[in-house]
């Protein structure tokens, strides 16, 4: 190698540091035969109404462009999606934009958001892209630290105690990948004083909002008195219809925030795939037609397995906060007294059951595992046999 | 209780060997209440037996399986219910179903071999003076049966670890 590449990389992207999650990929993918409680996707494939209509646009040729925010007869669906489902009231033609899955959207919302390294606040342990995301936007992420004790919710004090006046937004990332984490109204209620009062932007990532267990269904953080105006909302379609591959997601936020992204996305990706538009057009409009059948039906199955880990780490006598959203679990290890990134390395090796260290999203994340429980229900009772044969051999 | 009656049945139509401690670690409810819910599916004949599914391709045993379509003058007062239950008596007869359409009665039927058949729909089914007609059609294969494909092989295409 002749040349110093160094000297012509942008130090900020190279100071980000490599995802730990993919770092543990590059160890699990070597392991033939395991079980992997690893997968941050459903096991579910899209149905097949959804596939079928990208196939038939195909067929019928449409292969041309979108307008750039995406088409009117999605928007107008994820309006009413959006409205009728988290009770948060957008436009769709001036408040809508259809992304390349939410993380394209996390990206457009922290880029017209931060410029000098302005502080953005992101409650760990959380999904890796946040922190990383600030950083190339030309921002600084802060975090705090939720922790188990309080169901790893954000609660109003440390959000009070945690504000500057450099602070510019928050993340604000419920359901929680890794925790299962959800907040509820009033929760968010006590939050939104403090996030109103100190005068600062919200990015709600509500990617999970369709995976919540509790008795009260997902309110979107837009729905609460005095934040619609504050806050830039995130959806998509991964997980409640199944269609990771697809990369669709959106955006909502009010005009002002949404035609500044809009010019990033423009320029830059000029407009989400068209057939995965098609698609998610169909997901929505199925959804309105049989009152959301499927993703209720697929909430119940993960509903299941999510008692069966939770059953199944306290048999093996793990302390474990009952997540109550998303599909993952994230129970404390910290009892046997090694590090997470060893206790999932190591139970790779014994016992082929690949579990995600609670590092890989965020320093806090010691002492925790991160176990999806998007996998059949034969596979999660055999990893607990494993796990849980494991434990007693240390 | 009827949520609850629902959610089982959906497991159970899955796989109906799922213990009765799972279900109810599962469902969220109590063991007791769980088994209450199975015994009340029970006596209410909601389920009726649990019964495995079998890709007979893959064992020795031999035998042919027809759908017969069966055209019949309705009985006065009865309609077709009399012939039905002379019918489904028949060891021969594994599924029985009304039909709308072009015909009446759709009987699956499995018997040893084909002579065995014949001789099923000449000399029981094509008896009854109720029958009109008849029309065999055989199995050649099965590719799906009780929402099982048969052929096919479980794959999980996903990376082993994502965000």
């Amino acid at each position: 190698m002749s040349l110093d590449y160094s000297k012509y990389l942008n130090s900020k992207i190279v100071n980000v540091p490599k995802s730990g999650i993919r770092k543990f990929f590059d160890v699990a993918s070597t392991i033939p035969g395991a079980i992997s409680l690893g997968v941050g996707e459903p096991d579910f494939i899209t149905p097949y109404h959804i596939r079928n209509e990208a196939i038939v646009s195909l067929v019928q040729g449409k292969t041309q462009y979108t307008s750039n925010s995406g088409n009117e007869s999605l928007r107008k669906e994820i309006a009413y999606y959006m409205h009728s489902r988290f009770g948060a009231k957008y436009d769709p033609k001036t408040e809508i934009i259809v992304t390349i899955g939410a993380s394209e959207a996390i990206d457009l919302a922290l880029r017209v958001l931060v410029e000098n390294g302005e502080d953005v606040l992101v409650p760990e342990p959380s999904y890796v892209s946040y922190s990383p995301n600030v950083v190339f936007a030309g921002g600084n992420p802060v975090p705090i630290v939720t922790d188990a004790d309080n169901g790893f919710k954000l609660t109003a004090e440390q959000l009070e105690k945690a504000i500057t006046p450099n602070t510019r937004a928050i993340i604000m990332p419920y359901p929680n990948n890794p925790t299962g984490a959800i907040l509820s109204k009033k929760e968010l209620e006590e939050i939104a004083k403090v996030i109103i009062k100190h005068d600062i932007i919200v990015i709600s990532d509500e990617i999970y909002a369709e995976l919540n267990y509790s008795d009260e269904p997902h309110i979107a953080v837009a729905a609460i008195d005095g934040m619609w105006e504050r806050t830039i909302t995130i959806n998509g379609f991964s997980k409640a219809f199944a269609m990771t591959g697809w990369r669709i997601g959106y955006v909502c936020a009010p005009e002002p925030f949404l035609s500044q992204m809009l010019k990033i996305h423009q320029y830059t990706i000029m407009c989400a795939s068209t057939q995965s538009q098609i698609a998610a057009e169909k997901a929505l409009k199925t959804g309105r037609e049989n009152n959301y059948e499927d993703v209720r039906l697929m909430k119940e199955s993960y509903n299941q397995r999510r008692r069966i880990m939770v059953h199944g780490f306290k048999q093996i006598g793990f302390e474990c906060f009952e997540p109550m959203g998303a599909f993952y679990i994230f129970p404390s290890i910290k009892k046997l007294g090694i590090s997470s990134d060893e206790f999932c390395t190591e139970l790779l090796k014994a016992k082929k059951v690949a579990c995600v260290p609670g590092t890989a999203f965020g320093a806090s994340g010691e002492g925790y595992i991160r176990c999806s429980y998007a996998t059949s229900e034969e596979k999660l009772i055999k990893a607990l046999e494993l796990i849980g044969e494991f434990v007693n051999a240390l | 209780m009827v949520d609850l009656q629902h959610e089982l049945i959906r497991i159970l139509r899955k796989d109906c060997r799922v213990p009765l401690e799972q279900l109810a670690i599962m469902t969220g409810k109590d063991v007791n209440e769980v088994a209450e819910a199975l015994q009340q599916l029970e006596d209410d004949k909601i389920i009726l037996r649990y019964v495995p599914i079998i890709n007979w391709d893959k064992t020795d045993r031999s035998f042919v399986e027809a759908m017969i379509e069966v055209k019949v003058t309705p009985q006065r007062e009865q309609g077709f219910d009399a012939l039905a239950s002379r019918l489904y008596h028949f060891n021969e007869v594994k599924g029985l179903y009304l039909m709308s359409g072009e015909y009446d009665l759709l009987l699956m039927v499995e018997a040893a071999d084909l002579k065995s058949l014949a001789l099923f729909v000449s000399e029981k089914l094509s008896t009854f003076d109720t029958v009109i007609s008849t029309s065999t059609s055989f199995v050649l294969k099965r590719y799906k049966s009780e929402g099982v494909i048969f052929e096919q092989v479980e794959t999980d295409d996903r990376l082993v670890v994502s965000p």
